[in-house]
């Protein structure tokens, strides 16, 4: 029989009562009261653990050097075991055929029970050839792989949305996963990288409970996108008062006025960086004095730039926003109707003199 | 008091008629308090977009974007109260209630006095003609730049809103968890609220203009209409 997670971590060495510790900061992490901590426990002690396959396509890494940061009390360790064991090219010790025939072997064994998690995404143009996967192009080995998974993880903005390889004018054709795995439950854990915590968070919720978390309407899990940067920014009593910073180096930076004006992308950003922050909660963007870029959110890439509170529009072929449009437009209209008042005036002036001639 | 119908028909049988009563009291109503929101949010909008010089000290002593966001939100639930009203008018109200959402597209008069007003626009029409409610182009302006533009404000305004509310408000429940998935993310509704900003001042700026010189120029009263509800005309030809 396959060993249960708990089996798992104690051959690693993990006390039991670290474990139950484990399981309380779980617990806590998800939002979940103190009465799911013997749930989790529970779960954990009995259930065999679910293999993972983590394949990598177009990226950089980022979610896997993210991941493996995980400051979570032995997040690092436990989930490392879980996975290491079964594939992941970046981290496991086998290599070449040896390392492709583990997916085959898993694909076999747990036909239906084990969990994709896909970094990075397939580029489609040229047939697939700008990513190649152990001699194929990585969008087949990721249709493959999908069919017989019982769910997908869409690790960063990369898999999600298509990140900076598909930004304009994508040439590779970049696509992310959900447009070409269909009829699996996908979890998209967006960020450029999620947030590590984030990360070992949604692995250990769906390991444990055998269901994928609550997603919103764009198929993220709800507790840890529900809410914008902005919204739990400890910024924010600044930017209520209107208090900005105006350039990099003023007075209002160094005091930590609020970064909206600096184009601080903050309140249109669904992610849990102001409060789970970085780095064992050492920081975050913003608490370091940078403005958020927006990175787990939809093309951020093609907004203009990261240092406009208006977002770019360059429709009309030059650098434009919105008040610039607009007042152009509306420019152009007052001065059509001055001219028309002008004429108006004219014709009116003239009608009354042949009218008072008339008379 | 006669109807607006009465006169019309009193119109057509040849006797002169001077004045018809056009927009009942609540439609009135609604055009003076929806230009008032209107005006408030797009000065706020504006400044919500481009916030004003900060001021020093702790952040306690002020709520500067505090008030400049509150009365946005304020005026925009005016807005969307005053517009749902405008609505159960538009079905209880005279024919001139509906003029504001159902445009006569089938009706090949309607579009040839479209092009004559166009034309009387041009200055290639020497004399006005007297409509008793809105004039047909004025008509399509404002079915356009008002009726759906403010359709479209309501919608990604109370989307925004919602994000701020959150998951479980009423504006996120009915607005937020369509409008954020169909743009594709907050930020582009951000940009199409700002630009829909645009299309209603560049609506105001005409419509001011063609209010106050139709009053002088045409045979007809206009801004006293719109205070008093009686279209007063100013002379007997048809
Ligand atoms: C934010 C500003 C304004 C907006 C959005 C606005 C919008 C409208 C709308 C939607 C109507 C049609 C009313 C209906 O059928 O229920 C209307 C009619 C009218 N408005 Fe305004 N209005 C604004 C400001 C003004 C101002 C400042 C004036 C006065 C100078 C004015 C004068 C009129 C007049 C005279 C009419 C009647 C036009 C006609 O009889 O054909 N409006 N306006
Ligand atoms: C004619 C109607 C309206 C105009 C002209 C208008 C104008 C604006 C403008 C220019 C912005 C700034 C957008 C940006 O660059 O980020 C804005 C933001 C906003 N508006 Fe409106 N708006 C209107 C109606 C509404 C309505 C009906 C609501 C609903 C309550 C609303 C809610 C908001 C919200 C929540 C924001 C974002 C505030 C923030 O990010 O702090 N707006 N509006
Ligand atoms: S710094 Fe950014 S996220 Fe924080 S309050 Fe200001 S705009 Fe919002």
């Amino acid at each position: 029989m396959t060993e249960t997670f708990y089996e798992v971590m104690r051959r690693q060495g993990i006390t039991r009562r670290s474990f139950i510790k484990f399981c309380s900061l779980t617990a806590a992490s998800l939002g979940l009261g103190p009465s799911y901590v013997g749930r989790i426990a529970n779960a954990m002690e009995t259930k065999p653990r679910t293999p993972v396959i983590w394949l990598h396509g177009l990226e950089c890494t980022c979610c896997s050097e993210s991941f493996i940061r995980s400051a979570h009390p032995l997040a690092k360790d436990v989930v490392l075991s879980m996975l290491s064991l079964d594939y992941d090219d970046t981290l496991m010790a086998a290599a070449g055929h040896q390392a492709e025939a583990i997916i085959a072997e898993i694909k076999a064994k747990y036909k239906g029970n084990y969990i994709l998690a896909v970094e990075g995404n397939p580029p489609l143009n040229e047939d697939g050839m700008f990513c190649i996967h152990g001699g194929r192009p990585f969008v087949e080995v990721l249709k493959e792989t999908a069919a017989d998974a019982k769910a997908v993880i869409a690790w960063g903005a990369c898999a999600s949305w298509g990140c900076v390889q598909a930004a304009k004018p994508n040439p590779t054709r970049a696509t992310p996963i959900d447009k070409v795995i269909s009829g699996k439950p996908i979890v998209k854990v967006p960020g450029c990288p999620p947030i590590a915590e984030v990360m070992t968070a949604v692995v250990t919720y769906m390991l444990t409970f055998d269901r994928i978390p609550e997603l919103d309407r764009q198929g993220r899990p709800k507790m840890f996108y529900g809410q914008r940067i902005h919204d739990k920014c400890y910024r924010r009593p600044h930017f209520d008062a209107g208090q900005f910073v105006e350039a990099w180096d003023d007075e209002a930076a160094r005091k930590g006025y609020c970064l909206y004006k600096m184009g601080c992308k903050g309140p249109t950003t669904y992610n849990a960086c102001s409060t789970t922050r970085w780095n064992d909660g050492v920081s975050f963007p913003i608490q370091s004095g940078h403005g958020c870029i927006g990175c787990s959110e939809d093309g951020f890439w093609d907004k203009g730039s990261f240092y406009d509170r208006l977002t770019g529009i360059n429709q009309f072929g030059i650098e434009a926003n919105a008040d610039k449009v607009g007042a152009t437009a509306a420019g152009v209209v007052g001065a059509a109707v001055a001219a028309h008042a002008a004429v108006s005036a004219l014709k009116r002036g003239r009608l009354e003199q042949s009218d008072g001639d008339n008379k | 008091m006669l109807s607006a119908q009465d006169m019309q028909e009193a119109a057509a049988h040849g006797r002169s008629v001077k004045a018809i009563y056009v927009y009942e009291a609540p439609v009135r109503l609604w055009h003076w308090v929806n230009a008032l929101a209107i005006t408030i949010l797009a000065i706020t909008g504006y400044f919500i977009g481009s916030p004003l010089p900060s001021m020093p000290g702790e952040a306690s002593q002020h709520f500067a974007m505090g008030y400049i966001r509150f009365a946005h939100f304020a005026a925009g639930y005016v807005l969307l109260v005053g517009f749902l009203g405008r609505i159960y008018w538009a079905f209880v109200g005279n024919q001139h209630a509906r003029q504001l959402f159902k445009l006569p597209i089938f009706n090949p008069r309607w579009w040839r006095e479209v092009l004559f007003e166009l034309r009387w626009y041009l200055f290639l029409e020497p004399d006005p003609k007297k409509y008793v409610g809105h004039n047909p182009l004025a008509q399509l302006s404002m079915f356009f730049m008002v009726t759906l533009t403010m359709v479209f404000m309501i919608c990604t305004g109370f989307a925004l809103y919602g994000e701020g509310a959150q998951d479980g408000s009423w504006a996120h429940t009915v607005f937020t968890s369509w409008v954020i998935p169909l743009f594709g993310q907050s930020q582009d509704v951000h940009t199409w609220h700002h630009l829909g900003m645009w299309v209603m001042v560049l609506f105001v700026m005409l419509h001011v203009y063609a209010a106050v010189r139709e009053d002088i120029m045409s045979r007809q009263s206009m801004v006293s209409t719109m205070l008093s509800g009686w279209r007063l005309f100013k002379d007997d030809k048809p």
